[in-house]
């Protein structure tokens, strides 16, 4: 589903990515952890499409195209979705207002009828009641005023609207209580496929207890230092990563 | 010939051919108000970028055209062209203007409500112009402006609307003025009196609405008087053609108790200069101010505001707004005065402009003058451009680039429009707008 070779990617001059490579196969899930500044977000950003990263080197293959010529309307109607780490705040635009015209977006990009406005809304009820989300969410600004854990939960009810094919999660775990955590796992599992794949990155070895990943990768330096199962996560949680970074060195 | 007569020129050619027309019928003190208006015009000259009023516009566009006297309502108009000028979601008293002057054909009248008298200013000087005299009769403040002498010399046509006291209007009124093409550009002055009484409500509705390929000047100027405890909602949508010439003066007085709220939609036009001023002469009086401004091209759009706090426990609120594209030029400057016994004034003011392209242009210019202690007065300013990060979040989500742009826009004009208290007129304004937007 999703094949990065060697790639390297520079902001304003500094390579942040140094030669990552990764497969991700559909009804995969995928966890990313490493050090703070490592390039994770950048990963993810590039592979969403964001503008003002430079990409020198290497590949990106998505379904079978070349992701990184598409531009991220094309990659988001696709089947990318990406969860973001900071979710931004847009005054003025209301939320359910912009998750249908996402929905609608993607529909329409596959030839399919847009949904009519009564039906839109049991869909969205539906997948709010799964995420134990309040409705009145829905009426308010995107994420304009939200609380941390609120945004996060927003970006999971995007998601669970959208059913993406690939999706990829920027540490939509951290700021989320325990409780949280639980319902927006539910969330992500509910949305377990062996056509979907998943990729997270995170912190913390807790939201793994709730899913759990087929792969485990440690990103450091820019590049994918090492790989595993569910138990390279433990590992982690117990020795941290300078071990890594010195295997690395040798 | 020095370049000021050059400028003056037209208007006073204009001025020689149409007094005998205009003298025909008017009481003497009208005829002398016309003449010493244009003396005071032809004297001053337009306005110079030396005056501080004037520093971010130039007359000069507007002193090439050498506009004559717009004289003749055209018999045909296309009414397809004319019918987004009206409001249609709920019934209005209208009353149409083509290039300043009444047509009464094309008027729908609101049911006959005791206590409210509205008529064209024409007709009304025809019947009593004597009955007028009082409107005229104080010293303006604004008599040292060009355009309000010029706006008195040709005083002509335009409206007069006076709502009783305890007087409650349902309709709205709408006062709709139309710039069509003529044989050569022309000048209209339409001049606007509004008398509310007290405790009188009402909602009043101004359009300026171009056609296409008209290229006029229109010279409005109202003056508004509100009573003890009245209430006025006040929406003007100037949308004339983008060769369209657009200056606006509106006066307003206000005394105990009373609140006015002003809302200001500049979408059209080539060259927009409009004033809009309150005095807040008695305690407890209210003035609220909310303006959009959308340019693009490369036209050119002023806002000057002024609120003049002048009694105790006096409130103003303004906010305007800029969207701003190609290579035009907008710019604000609101003034707020607080004079020296007009304690517990509070006054917020703030002016936020999205700039659209490298070439756009803003002068922003927030000015407060305060002689009173114990005073609530805030101001503030923002020139920006498109958020990118939430550019790139709605895109990440499946929207295409210019449905984002839009979806950003609509969302900062829609902070202003959101201030628009009466539904209908709302909708209206929002219709304007996505109607200038879409076409854009
Ligand atoms: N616009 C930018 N200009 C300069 N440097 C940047 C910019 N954006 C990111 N960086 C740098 O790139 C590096 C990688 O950042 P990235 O956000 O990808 O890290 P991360 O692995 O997601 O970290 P975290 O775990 O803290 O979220 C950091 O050193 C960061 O400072
Ligand atoms: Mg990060």
């Amino acid at each position: 589903m999703l094949s990065i070779k060697n790639l390297h990617a520079k902001i304003e001059d500094r390579e942040i990515l140094r030669g990552l490579d990764l497969e991700v196969k559909a009804g995969e899930i995928h966890a990313i952890m490493g050090p703070n500044g490592s390039g994770k977000s950048t990963l993810a950003h590039i592979l969403a499409g964001r503008e003002g990263y430079a990409v020198t080197n290497g590949s990106v293959t998505y379904l079978g195209k070349d992701l990184l010529t598409m531009p991220p309307e094309e990659r988001a109607r696709e089947g990318l979705f990406l969860a973001f780490q900071y979710p931004v705040e847009i005054p003025g635009v209301n939320n359910v207002y912009l998750l249908k015209a996402a929905y609608n977006a993607i529909r329409k990009h596959r030839g399919e009828e847009e949904l009519d406005a009564v039906d839109f809304l049991a869909l969205v009820r539906a997948r709010m009641q799964l995420i134990e989300m309040d409705a009145d969410m829905l009426s308010r600004a995107v994420n304009e005023g939200f609380s941390g854990g609120e945004k996060k939960r927003n970006e999971i009810l995007q998601m669970l609207v959208l059913e993406p094919k690939l999706a990829l999660l920027d540490e939509t775990d951290s700021g989320l209580d325990i409780d949280a955590l639980k319902v927006v796992a539910k969330g992500i599992n509910k949305l377990r496929s062996p056509e979907r794949a998943v990729l997270m990155i995170t912190h913390y070895q807790r939201l793994l207890d709730y899913i759990a990943p087929d792969f485990v990768h440690v990103l450091a330096g820019g590049r994918i230092l090492k790989s595993g199962d569910g138990n390279l996560a433990l590992e982690l949680e117990r020795r941290g990563y300078d071990w890594i970074l010195a295997e690395a060195a040798v | 010939m020095n370049a000021v007569s050059a400028a003056i020129r037209p208007y006073a050619e204009g001025f020689k051919s149409l007094e005998p027309v205009l003298t025909r019928s008017a009481p003497a003190w009208l005829t002398a108000l016309r003449r010493e208006a244009f003396a005071r015009f032809a004297n001053h000259g337009f306005p110079g970028e030396r005056e501080e009023d004037w520093k971010y516009t130039s007359t000069r566009p507007l002193e090439k055209r050498g506009f004559v006297p717009s004289l003749i309502a055209p018999g045909t108009i296309d009414v397809d062209a004319i019918e987004p000028a009206f409001l249609r979601e709920i019934p209005a008293h209208t009353l149409v203007f083509i290039n300043g002057q009444h047509a009464p054909a094309l008027d729908t009248a609101g049911s006959d409500i005791a206590g409210l008298r509205i008529a064209s200013l024409g007709k009304a000087l025809q019947q009593a112009a004597d009955k007028l005299q009082a409107y005229f009769a104080p010293a303006s403040a604004w008599s040292d402006d060009p355009f309000t002498a010029l706006n008195t010399a040709f005083l002509r046509d335009g409206a007069v609307i006076e709502i009783d006291d305890g007087m409650r209007l349902e309709q709205p009124l709408q006062l709709i003025f139309l710039s069509t093409k003529q044989a050569q550009p022309g000048a209209c002055h339409p001049r606007i009196l509004v008398r509310l009484g007290r405790h009188a409500h009402a909602t009043l509705l101004e359009t300026y609405h171009g056609l296409e390929a008209a290229a006029n000047l229109t010279n409005g100027y109202a003056q508004i008087h509100l009573g003890e405890n009245a209430q006025l909602e006040h929406l003007r949508v100037q949308r004339e053609s983008a060769q369209d010439f657009h200056v606006n003066r509106v006066r307003v007085t206000q005394q105990h108790g009373s609140r006015y709220v002003s809302h200001t939609l500049n979408l059209g036009g080539l060259w927009v200069r409009t004033d809009l001023n309150t005095r807040l002469e008695a305690p407890e009086a209210e003035a609220v101010f909310n303006g959009l401004y959308w340019t693009d091209q490369g036209r050119h759009v002023d806002n000057h505001t002024r609120i003049d706090h002048l009694a105790p426990r006096t409130r103003s609120d303004e906010l305007y707004r800029g969207i701003i594209g190609g290579h035009s030029h907008a710019v604000f400057n609101g003034k707020v005065v607080v004079a020296k016994h007009a304690m517990k004034t509070d006054a917020a003011q703030i002016n936020n402009n999205l700039l659209l392209s490298r070439q756009a242009e803003i002068d922003t210019k927030p000015e407060l003058e305060i002689y009173a202690d114990d005073v609530q007065c805030s101001h503030g300013a923002s020139i920006g451009q498109l958020d990118e990060q939430a550019l790139f979040y709605l895109r990440s989500r499946g929207l295409d680039p210019e449905t984002a742009r839009g979806l950003l826009i609509d969302a900062f004009a829609h902070a202003v429009l959101d201030r628009i208290a009466t539904p209908a007129l709302q909708t209206f304004a929002r219709r304007q707008l996505a109607a200038v937007m879409g076409a854009s």
